[in-house]
């Protein structure tokens, strides 16, 4: 049961919405967890035992941080932070780790060999796994007081629109909302069915009608020209956005019928100047979970400080501030490619970004005295311009080994852009793609034209959902009927279209 | 807190600090900026910063930041 799908959108929510406001306000925790636990038991059944085993820990981990003091405290988040990480190392990764380890062993000549094991990781563990370890951790910075209550923390580990792909919450985002239990308001419901709708229209209609041909180029990309696998890593990366940000749309859209307020999880991530900035824009509550609970607890780490007041003596401030920059980073950067799957290409990924950052703010000085020697305005269109089109390239790039099947199928699709890379005979190469037609081109052109309109608005005036209930009645539905209409006239489903599942529900 | 600006200054020198009271929520200084400043107030004010101080409210401003300066001073 997917958030898009007609069973989650016509009878789980609508039921749920039912059952919530029939519920005493005292009670509708209860109900609202009843539906996330049902939810996840559709997808992982019995596996729930391992979310409320989860849940219980880190119940009795945060009590106990209330009631002990002193290096105690330290011990006890620590505890239950790598019980927490070994869960979902275990079920995760250990595999991988395994396959790895035996490759090495037959390479160096070991007869030493681990077994695989046969494991099934429950529905969305990453999302909630990091939840729990912040809220953990900001008890123990006593960042936010512990949660008494363990249906309500069960709740904010398990509330059903973010269980499968996040948005990755912080306890003191959503708890108060989580707990008011407010009756259903029509103001909340209409934006929440509109961006629902909006988030259906960027899966359905864009996303879904990507997948077919870019999976039948990644799938072989061997068959084909460069070219077109340069387009297939272009469509790669509009497919990812529009799924990810349309399943978020959905999810926030969820929430706020019930009137919790989920975070923003996307920024107009393709209007960013470089790397960093992307991070800032791009799948966000994850960037700020690391950005909050790895990199600043490494750069103030002792080893760190330690280096930092050592380098900046021996060797000056540029290098100290790079080497302490390249200490720090690197752990969230593998940590990210990590996070996103066991296999190479990930953590190929992750430190694709790491390298790009660090030398970012590497040349960052030397950038700056060209720009003021060459005096350009870095505020004009054409420099903005071309600042986004270099970042374009690095998604686009990143993005390609995200996809690929593999590692080496990365490096080999690389290595056939540049050397394959002709338009001669193009209309021949793009009409050997399978399932598209000028009409499917087409829709999916209209339809980036308008998220990326929308997008516009949205980052030079703010809330563009919000705003449509300023204007005038016939307007309103107008976007309305609009929005209903071109999901399900144009929403890639029925004959001719496959299912395709939600991405970020496999991580 | 003039000492605070000038190493303000010294890592950006294109924002009004004296006025400013959103440096991290308008996005001013980023987090790696915070990271370098983090250095050079504890060689500075011979205090030491841990991740739990990392957050917007405590260097949003230069006030704020002074703010949690003397109160690690106290401790």
């Amino acid at each position: 049961m997917s958030y898009n799908s007609v069973l989650y959108l016509l009878l789980f929510l609508p039921c749920t919405l039912l059952f919530y406001q029939m519920t005493p306000q005292k009670w509708r925790w209860v109900t609202l967890l009843t539906a996330s636990y049902l939810l996840f038991w559709s997808f992982s059944g019995k596996l729930l035992i391992y979310l409320i085993g989860m849940t219980l820990l880190t119940y009795t981990a945060g009590i106990a941080l209330h009631k002990v003091s002193g290096k105690l405290r330290k011990t006890v988040m620590l505890i239950c932070v790598i019980l927490l990480v070994a869960g979902l190392a275990y079920l995760k990764y250990y595999n991988f780790f395994v396959s790895n380890f035996n490759l090495i062993s037959e390479e160096t000549g070991s007869i030493v060999r681990l077994q695989l094991h046969k494991l099934v990781a429950p529905i969305g563990i990453s999302f909630y796994t990091l939840q729990a370890i912040g809220y953990i951790i900001d008890v123990y910075w006593k960042n936010i007081t512990v949660e008494r209550h363990f249906g309500r923390l069960a709740l904010f580990l398990g509330f059903f629109p973010q269980l499968m792909e996040g948005p990755i919450a912080r306890y003191s985002d959503v708890a108060e909302e989580l707990q008011r239990n407010e009756d259903i308001k029509g103001e909340n419901v209409a934006y929440g069915a509109v961006r629902i709708f909006w988030g259906l229209f960027k899966k359905m209609v864009i996303a879904d009608r990507l997948a077919i041909p870019v999976n039948a180029i990644f799938d072989s990309y061997q068959d084909y020209s460069g070219v077109v696998i340069a387009l297939a890593a272009i469509g790669y990366t509009i497919q990812l956005y529009m799924e990810f940000s349309g399943c978020m749309d959905i999810v926030i859209g969820s929430g706020r019928m019930f009137g919790v307020r989920l975070p923003e999880n996307f920024r107009q991530p393709f209007a960013s100047k470089n790397a960093s900035e992307f991070w800032r824009r791009w799948h966000i509550t994850l960037g700020v979970w690391f950005k909050t609970y790895i990199f600043f607890p490494a750069s103030t780490s002792h080893v760190v400080k330690k280096w930092s007041k050592y380098s900046r003596k021996k060797y000056g401030k540029y290098v100290s501030n790079i080497g302490t920059l390249a200490m720090t980073l690197f752990p969230v950067w593998l940590c990210n490619g990590i996070w996103h799957g066991a296999a190479w290409n990930y953590i190929f990924y992750g430190m694709y970004y790491f390298v790009l950052i660090l030398a970012g703010e590497a040349v960052a000085p030397i950038k700056k005295q060209v720009v003021n020697r060459l005096n350009i305005d870095e505020s004009r269109r054409y420099w903005q311009t071309l600042q986004i089109g270099k970042t374009w390239l690095i998604i686009f790039t990143g993005e390609l080994f995200f996809r690929a099947n593999g590692l080496s199928a990365g490096f080999s699709m690389i290595s056939s852009m540049i050397t394959g890379f002709t338009i001669s005979g193009l209309s021949e190469d793009l009409g050997a793609i399978p399932f598209v037609d000028a009409a499917d081109i087409l829709i999916v052109i209209i339809g980036c034209i308008i998220v990326a309109i929308v997008g516009s608005i949205r980052e030079k005036r703010g809330a563009v959902v919000a705003s449509i209930d300023n204007l005038k009645l016939p307007v309103r539905w107008c976007i309305y009927y609009a929005l209903i209409f071109s999901v399900v006239i144009f929403g890639a489903y029925g004959a001719g279209y496959q299912k395709i599942d939600l991405i970020y529900a496999g991580f | 807190m003039e000492k605070l600006i000038e190493i303000l200054n010294e890592i950006d020198d294109t924002i009004d600090y004296e006025n400013e009271k959103k440096l991290i929520d308008a996005r001013l200084i980023n987090s790696m900026a915070v990271v370098e400043l983090v250095g050079e107030i504890e060689e500075e004010f011979d205090v030491e910063i841990t991740a739990s101080e990392l957050k917007p409210e405590n260097f949003n401003s230069v006030e704020a930041m002074m703010k949690m300066i003397t109160r690690l001073r106290g401790e």
